[in-house]
Protein backbone atom coordinates (compact mmCIF):
# COMPACT_ATOMS: atom_id res chain seq x y z
CA UNK A 1 0.00 0.00 0.00
CA UNK A 2 1.78 3.10 -1.22
CA UNK A 3 0.96 6.66 -0.29
CA UNK A 4 0.91 8.67 -3.49
CA UNK A 5 0.75 12.36 -4.19
CA UNK A 6 -3.04 12.19 -4.54
CA UNK A 7 -3.39 11.22 -0.85
CA UNK A 8 -1.53 14.38 0.09
CA UNK A 9 -3.56 16.50 -2.31
CA UNK A 10 -6.86 15.26 -0.85
CA UNK A 11 -5.61 15.85 2.70
CA UNK A 12 -4.52 19.35 1.70
CA UNK A 13 -7.92 20.04 0.11
CA UNK A 14 -9.69 18.91 3.31
CA UNK A 15 -7.52 21.17 5.49
CA UNK A 16 -8.05 24.04 3.02
CA UNK A 17 -11.83 23.58 3.14
CA UNK A 18 -11.83 23.45 6.95
CA UNK A 19 -9.82 26.67 7.05
CA UNK A 20 -12.13 28.27 4.49
CA UNK A 21 -15.25 27.37 6.50
CA UNK A 22 -13.57 28.74 9.62
CA UNK A 23 -12.75 32.03 7.88
CA UNK A 24 -16.27 32.36 6.50
CA UNK A 25 -18.28 31.43 9.58
CA UNK A 26 -16.48 32.08 12.86
CA UNK A 27 -17.28 35.37 14.54
CA UNK A 28 -14.15 35.53 16.71
CA UNK A 29 -11.29 37.30 14.90
CA UNK A 30 -8.66 35.16 16.69
CA UNK A 31 -10.16 31.96 15.26
CA UNK A 32 -10.37 33.53 11.80
CA UNK A 33 -6.62 34.23 11.93
CA UNK A 34 -6.01 30.62 13.02
CA UNK A 35 -8.09 29.43 10.03
CA UNK A 36 -5.91 31.53 7.70
CA UNK A 37 -2.89 29.70 9.14
CA UNK A 38 -4.63 26.39 8.38
CA UNK A 39 -5.16 27.43 4.76
CA UNK A 40 -1.53 28.50 4.32
CA UNK A 41 -0.40 25.22 5.89
CA UNK A 42 -2.49 23.19 3.45
CA UNK A 43 -0.76 24.99 0.57
CA UNK A 44 2.58 23.90 2.06
CA UNK A 45 1.42 20.28 2.03
CA UNK A 46 0.76 20.60 -1.71
CA UNK A 47 4.20 22.11 -2.34
CA UNK A 48 5.98 19.35 -0.39
CA UNK A 49 3.93 16.60 -2.04
CA UNK A 50 4.81 17.83 -5.54
CA UNK A 51 8.44 18.38 -4.54
CA UNK A 52 8.62 14.68 -3.65
CA UNK A 53 6.58 13.63 -6.69
CA UNK A 54 9.03 15.19 -9.14
CA UNK A 55 12.20 15.02 -6.97
CA UNK A 56 12.49 18.79 -7.28
CA UNK A 57 13.71 20.91 -4.39
CA UNK A 58 11.97 24.05 -5.68
CA UNK A 59 8.80 23.06 -3.85
CA UNK A 60 10.62 22.89 -0.52
CA UNK A 61 12.22 26.31 -1.10
CA UNK A 62 8.79 27.75 -1.93
CA UNK A 63 7.39 26.14 1.24
CA UNK A 64 10.05 27.99 3.27
CA UNK A 65 8.94 31.26 1.63
CA UNK A 66 5.30 30.46 2.39
CA UNK A 67 6.13 29.84 6.04
CA UNK A 68 7.94 33.20 6.22
CA UNK A 69 4.95 35.00 4.67
CA UNK A 70 2.56 33.19 7.04
CA UNK A 71 4.63 34.28 10.04
CA UNK A 72 4.56 37.91 8.87
CA UNK A 73 0.83 37.66 8.20
CA UNK A 74 0.21 36.33 11.72
CA UNK A 75 2.22 39.17 13.26
CA UNK A 76 0.38 41.90 11.31
CA UNK A 77 -3.02 40.21 11.75
CA UNK A 78 -2.61 39.94 15.49
CA UNK A 79 -1.42 43.56 15.58
CA UNK A 80 -4.65 44.58 13.83
CA UNK A 81 -6.57 42.39 16.31
CA UNK A 82 -5.01 44.17 19.29
CA UNK A 83 -5.77 47.59 17.74
CA UNK A 84 -9.36 46.48 17.04
CA UNK A 85 -9.76 45.21 20.60
CA UNK A 86 -8.55 48.56 21.99
CA UNK A 87 -11.18 50.32 19.87
CA UNK A 88 -14.18 48.04 20.46
CA UNK A 89 -13.30 46.01 23.59
CA UNK A 90 -14.31 42.85 21.73
CA UNK A 91 -12.96 40.55 19.02
CA UNK A 92 -16.39 39.86 17.52
CA UNK A 93 -16.18 40.41 13.77
CA UNK A 94 -19.84 41.46 13.55
CA UNK A 95 -18.82 44.58 15.44
CA UNK A 96 -16.31 45.51 12.71
CA UNK A 97 -18.83 46.94 10.28
CA UNK A 98 -17.81 50.64 10.27
CA UNK A 99 -14.46 51.81 9.00
CA UNK A 100 -14.18 54.91 11.15
CA UNK A 101 -13.22 54.69 14.80
CA UNK B 1 3.74 -7.39 12.97
CA UNK B 2 4.57 -7.94 9.31
CA UNK B 3 1.65 -5.72 8.38
CA UNK B 4 3.04 -2.86 10.48
CA UNK B 5 6.58 -3.12 9.09
CA UNK B 6 5.52 -3.40 5.46
CA UNK B 7 2.88 -0.66 5.66
CA UNK B 8 4.63 1.55 8.20
CA UNK B 9 4.75 4.66 6.02
CA UNK B 10 1.08 4.35 5.03
CA UNK B 11 -0.02 3.80 8.64
CA UNK B 12 1.97 6.83 9.78
CA UNK B 13 0.43 8.90 6.97
CA UNK B 14 -3.11 7.95 7.96
CA UNK B 15 -2.38 8.48 11.68
CA UNK B 16 -1.02 11.99 11.17
CA UNK B 17 -3.55 12.86 8.46
CA UNK B 18 -6.51 12.02 10.72
CA UNK B 19 -4.80 13.78 13.63
CA UNK B 20 -4.32 16.90 11.50
CA UNK B 21 -7.89 16.91 10.16
CA UNK B 22 -9.45 16.16 13.56
CA UNK B 23 -7.47 18.90 15.26
CA UNK B 24 -8.30 21.32 12.42
CA UNK B 25 -12.01 20.63 12.90
CA UNK B 26 -11.56 21.28 16.62
CA UNK B 27 -9.84 24.60 15.85
CA UNK B 28 -12.94 25.97 14.15
CA UNK B 29 -15.58 24.34 16.39
CA UNK B 30 -14.32 24.86 19.96
CA UNK B 31 -15.63 27.84 21.90
CA UNK B 32 -12.55 28.64 23.99
CA UNK B 33 -9.74 30.22 21.86
CA UNK B 34 -7.06 28.64 24.09
CA UNK B 35 -8.34 25.15 23.20
CA UNK B 36 -8.42 26.19 19.54
CA UNK B 37 -4.80 27.32 19.78
CA UNK B 38 -3.72 23.99 21.29
CA UNK B 39 -5.60 22.11 18.54
CA UNK B 40 -3.86 24.31 15.98
CA UNK B 41 -0.54 23.26 17.53
CA UNK B 42 -1.50 19.59 17.09
CA UNK B 43 -2.32 20.27 13.43
CA UNK B 44 1.02 22.02 12.87
CA UNK B 45 3.00 19.18 14.45
CA UNK B 46 1.07 16.52 12.48
CA UNK B 47 1.74 18.40 9.25
CA UNK B 48 5.43 18.57 10.20
CA UNK B 49 5.41 14.77 10.60
CA UNK B 50 3.78 14.48 7.16
CA UNK B 51 6.60 16.63 5.73
CA UNK B 52 9.11 14.20 7.27
CA UNK B 53 7.34 11.32 5.49
CA UNK B 54 7.95 13.16 2.18
CA UNK B 55 11.72 13.59 2.74
CA UNK B 56 11.41 17.31 3.55
CA UNK B 57 13.38 17.30 6.80
CA UNK B 58 14.40 20.94 6.68
CA UNK B 59 10.88 22.25 6.03
CA UNK B 60 9.52 19.98 8.78
CA UNK B 61 11.91 21.48 11.35
CA UNK B 62 11.19 25.02 10.11
CA UNK B 63 7.48 24.24 10.46
CA UNK B 64 7.96 23.17 14.10
CA UNK B 65 10.17 26.19 14.90
CA UNK B 66 8.14 28.90 13.17
CA UNK B 67 4.58 27.61 13.58
CA UNK B 68 4.87 25.45 16.69
CA UNK B 69 7.15 27.98 18.37
CA UNK B 70 6.75 31.52 17.07
CA UNK B 71 3.22 31.76 15.69
CA UNK B 72 1.76 29.69 18.53
CA UNK B 73 3.37 31.90 21.21
CA UNK B 74 2.03 34.95 19.35
CA UNK B 75 -1.51 33.53 19.33
CA UNK B 76 -1.47 32.51 23.00
CA UNK B 77 0.01 35.88 23.98
CA UNK B 78 -2.75 37.79 22.16
CA UNK B 79 -5.45 35.50 23.61
CA UNK B 80 -4.15 36.37 27.08
CA UNK B 81 -3.97 40.07 26.12
CA UNK B 82 -7.66 40.33 25.18
CA UNK B 83 -10.16 39.86 27.96
CA UNK B 84 -11.79 36.47 27.41
CA UNK B 85 -14.58 37.01 29.89
CA UNK B 86 -16.12 39.64 27.64
CA UNK B 87 -15.96 37.31 24.64
CA UNK B 88 -18.75 34.96 25.74
CA UNK B 89 -20.40 34.61 22.36
CA UNK B 90 -23.90 33.22 22.33
CA UNK B 91 -23.33 31.82 18.85
CA UNK B 92 -19.77 31.07 17.83
CA UNK B 93 -20.74 30.65 14.15
CA UNK B 94 -22.36 33.25 11.93
CA UNK B 95 -25.78 32.61 10.40
CA UNK B 96 -24.20 31.64 7.06
CA UNK B 97 -22.52 28.47 8.36
CA UNK B 98 -24.67 25.86 6.50
CA UNK B 99 -23.88 27.53 3.15
CA UNK B 100 -20.19 27.77 4.00
CA UNK B 101 -20.05 24.13 5.10
CA UNK B 102 -21.82 23.01 1.90
CA UNK B 103 -19.41 25.01 -0.27
CA UNK B 104 -16.43 23.59 1.65
CA UNK B 105 -17.73 20.03 1.18
CA UNK B 106 -18.33 20.69 -2.54
CA UNK B 107 -14.77 22.04 -2.84
CA UNK B 108 -13.32 18.84 -1.33
CA UNK B 109 -15.48 16.66 -3.61
CA UNK B 110 -14.42 18.55 -6.74
CA UNK B 111 -10.71 18.52 -5.84
CA UNK B 112 -11.01 14.86 -4.89
CA UNK B 113 -12.59 13.96 -8.24
CA UNK B 114 -9.88 15.82 -10.15
CA UNK B 115 -7.07 14.29 -8.08
CA UNK B 116 -8.37 10.72 -8.23
CA UNK B 117 -8.83 10.81 -12.01
CA UNK B 118 -5.38 12.30 -12.72
CA UNK B 119 -2.01 10.56 -12.71
CA UNK B 120 1.37 12.12 -12.03
CA UNK B 121 3.79 9.51 -13.36
CA UNK B 122 6.41 7.69 -11.27
CA UNK B 123 6.79 8.83 -7.66
CA UNK B 124 10.14 10.42 -6.74
CA UNK B 125 11.97 9.43 -9.96
CA UNK B 126 15.45 10.54 -8.78
CA UNK B 127 15.69 10.64 -4.94
CA UNK B 128 19.33 11.77 -5.04
CA UNK B 129 18.23 15.19 -6.31
CA UNK B 130 16.60 15.92 -2.93
CA UNK B 131 19.98 15.74 -1.12
CA UNK B 132 22.24 16.84 -3.94
CA UNK B 133 24.73 19.67 -3.34
CA UNK B 134 26.80 20.35 -6.46
CA UNK B 135 26.98 16.65 -7.36
CA UNK B 136 27.58 15.51 -3.79
CA UNK B 137 24.92 13.81 -1.62
CA UNK B 138 25.16 15.83 1.60
CA UNK B 139 21.63 16.12 3.01
CA UNK B 140 18.28 17.83 2.70
CA UNK B 141 19.13 20.96 4.72
CA UNK B 142 22.35 21.47 2.78
CA UNK B 143 20.54 20.98 -0.53
CA UNK B 144 17.76 23.45 0.37
CA UNK B 145 20.35 26.00 1.55
CA UNK B 146 22.34 25.51 -1.65
CA UNK B 147 19.28 26.19 -3.76
CA UNK B 148 18.08 29.06 -1.57
CA UNK B 149 21.36 30.94 -1.74
CA UNK B 150 22.24 30.24 -5.35
CA UNK B 151 19.00 30.25 -7.34
CA UNK B 152 16.59 32.07 -5.04
CA UNK B 153 18.89 34.64 -3.49
CA UNK B 154 16.89 37.74 -4.52
CA UNK B 155 13.52 36.32 -3.33
CA UNK B 156 15.26 35.32 -0.10
CA UNK B 157 16.42 38.90 0.47
CA UNK B 158 12.96 40.23 -0.41
CA UNK B 159 11.45 37.89 2.20
CA UNK B 160 13.84 39.21 4.84
CA UNK B 161 12.81 42.75 3.90
CA UNK B 162 9.15 41.68 4.07
CA UNK B 163 9.67 40.28 7.58
CA UNK B 164 11.25 43.58 8.67
CA UNK B 165 8.27 45.52 7.27
CA UNK B 166 5.81 43.10 8.94
CA UNK B 167 7.61 43.49 12.27
CA UNK B 168 7.55 47.28 12.11
CA UNK B 169 3.91 47.21 10.96
CA UNK B 170 2.88 44.95 13.84
CA UNK B 171 4.64 47.20 16.37
CA UNK B 172 3.04 50.34 14.92
CA UNK B 173 -0.44 48.74 14.82
CA UNK B 174 -0.34 47.39 18.38
CA UNK B 175 1.27 50.50 19.93
CA UNK B 176 -0.69 52.64 22.38
CA UNK B 177 -1.51 56.14 21.13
Amino acid sequence: MDIGTSHYLVLSAVLFAIGLVGIATRRNLIIVLMSIELVLNSVNINLIAFSYQFSDLTGQVMAVFTIAVAAGEAAVGLGILVAFYRLRSTTDLDRAMELEG
Amino acid sequence: MDFITTNGAALLFYLFAFLAVGAAVMVITLRNPVYSAISLLVTFLSVAALFLLRNAEFVAVVQIFVYGGGVMVLFLFVIMLVNLHRLREIQIFGVQWPVAAAIGFLFVVIIGLVVVTSSFGPLNPSPERLVDVDGEALGNSEAVAWMLYREYFVPFEIVSLFLLVAMIGAVVLARKE
